[in-house]
């Protein structure tokens, strides 16, 4: 259920990194514990984020969550697959669903993150 | 995972953790929000039938030679025009007019009135309603002995006749029956909080699991789902019903949130009347209206509404309609700017966006 080379953070964001590129989502507990996503708010592509702050929301049809980035670094793509069907969140939120491609400018930073064993403890815990 | 102890939790707690539902923290009970996801379950009412514990709902029973008297005193709908075997929707309210509840009044005899009435209430209500008893009539609070299940769509009367011997095509909308369910007494009701056709049934909190599990079985031909109370909500919503601690609350009256049709000024005294003529003769301040998103979000609950840049009310319910396919809401505006087809502006996490008012119900079931 949670890949092995992704990172999590304790607010259910998971990124891969690749190179210089983080991919970032949210992890399918998130997904899960929001119900049917209906909107998906992203930065624009050239946004610069910082490790936990905002990246965007997510909203259901009951609420809406923030979502914050596990990464520092410059948005160079954003999924276009979720302003016309934010509901694939709720189905691959690991795969074709992430939200956005950040250029990493603290590469270090994503090796402070959780790793699967540890979220899946984690949400296990929180439980 | 047990039920948090702080909670309250109904008959039926177990059964909904055992069968996936996710719990949540309902005004102090441990409630489920949703099983499938709230969209799959609401269009399952709309199209066939679901079923719902609202077991946490209150039950006060008024009996006695003026229990019709202490009723009618304490509820703005006219009790006298109901007959033994009718129910009607009404307001508990203060003597300056906002409710304290509202509610089901069911005629069960001359001298005998069975209210259901909001969980969160309940306790509130009762002794609201003892306080003001000057009548020869006994205020019951009888929650613990009732538990109730809506069945609730298309498919609800079909599913549910199969369970009880009562003619359920002889129970007209908003009366109700006493009867067998499975061979266990039942107060079948015609009635429900989703726009859709359906029942409420009232029974012995020992025998809900049971016939919980009875109606899932005699639904499936028609694919039942068990449902939530996030369903529940933008169900009612799309309906315009209101939901206390939103539309309605204690500074809000019945005038104002558009439930003028449940005040009955002709009929004699009763708590809030003087405060509601009142009302009528200075004029509203404000009123309850319906409007749908026109930018892209949902004007949620407490969000404020802005017309021509200046702040003019708030967002009492908001959410994607499944049926509809837009975004909907209720929100309060002043009287004068309640006109239908007003561009307004919803203040969605500090950026305006434009809404505008509509007509309600939003959805009205083909009869």
């Amino acid at each position: 259920m949670y890949p092995d080379n992704f990172r999590y953070t304790k607010e259910h964001e998971w990124v891969l990194v690749e190179g210089d590129i983080g991919t970032v989502g949210i992890t399918d507990h998130a997904q899960e514990e929001l119900g049917d996503i209906v909107y998906v708010d992203l930065p624009k592509a050239g946004a610069h984020l910082e490790q936990g702050k905002s990246l965007g929301s997510v909203e259901s049809v009951k609420a809406v969550s923030d979502v914050y980035s596990p990464v520092s670094g410059e948005v160079t793509e954003i999924n276009p697959l979720l302003a016309s069907q934010p509901e694939a969140l709720n189905t691959d939120p690991h795969g074709n669903a992430w939200l956005v491609k950040i250029r990493l400018s603290a590469p270090a930073e994503a090796s402070g993150l959780m790793s699967a064993a540890d979220y899946q403890a984690y949400i296990g815990a929180e439980k | 995972m047990p039920a948090v102890p702080s909670l309250r939790a109904t008959p039926l707690n177990s059964l909904h953790r055992a069968f996936g539902a996710k719990m949540v923290d309902f005004g102090g009970w441990d409630m489920p929000v949703q099983y499938s996801g709230i969209i799959d379950e609401h269009n399952t009412v709309r199209h066939a039938v679901g079923v719902f514990d609202v077991s946490h709902m209150g039950e006060i029973e008024i009996r006695g030679p003026e229990a019709a008297k202490l009723t009618d005193h304490v509820t703005t709908n006219a009790v006298g025009k109901l007959k033994i075997g009718q129910i009607h929707y009404s307001g508990l309210l203060y003597p300056h007019g906002g409710f304290v509840d509202d509610i089901l009044v069911h005629k069960v005899a001359d001298d005998h009135f069975f209210l259901c009435v909001n969980a969160s209430n309940q306790e509130k209500d009762c002794e609201h309603i003892r306080a003001h008893n000057r009548f020869d009539a006994e205020v019951h609070f009888t929650s613990d002995d009732h538990a109730q299940i809506a069945i609730q769509g298309p498919h609800a009367r079909a599913t549910l006749q199969k369970l009880t011997s009562v003619d359920l095509a002889g129970i007209k909308y908003y009366w109700f029956a006493d009867g067998e369910v499975c061979g266990t007494p039942a107060r079948i009701a015609h009635t429900g909080y989703t726009g859709e056709d359906g029942f409420e049934i009232y029974v012995p909190p020992a025998e809900a699991v049971r016939l919980w599990s009875e109606v899932m079985r005699a639904g499936e031909e028609f694919g039942i789902k068990p449902c939530g109370l996030g369903a529940r909500n933008t169900l009612r919503l799309e309906a315009k019903m209101a939901l206390y601690g939103h539309e309605i609350d204690a500074s809000i009256s019945p005038l104002e949130a558009d439930l003028g049709w449940i005040v009955k000024l002709d009929k004699g005294d009763f708590l809030g009347r003087d405060a509601l003529l009142k009302q009528k003769e200075t004029g509203l301040s404000r009123k309850l209206v319906g409007f749908e998103m026109r930018g892209r979000g949902i004007g949620r609950d407490g969000y404020e509404v802005f017309l021509d840049g200046a702040p003019a009310g708030w967002v009492t319910s908001g959410s994607p309609s499944p049926t509809l396919n837009k975004n909907i809401g209720l929100c309060y505006l002043p009287t004068a700017q309640a006109q239908i087809g007003r561009n307004i502006q919803i203040m969605i996490r500090n950026q305006p966006v434009d809404a505008i008012t509509v007509e309600t119900p939003f959805y009205k079931r083909a009869k």
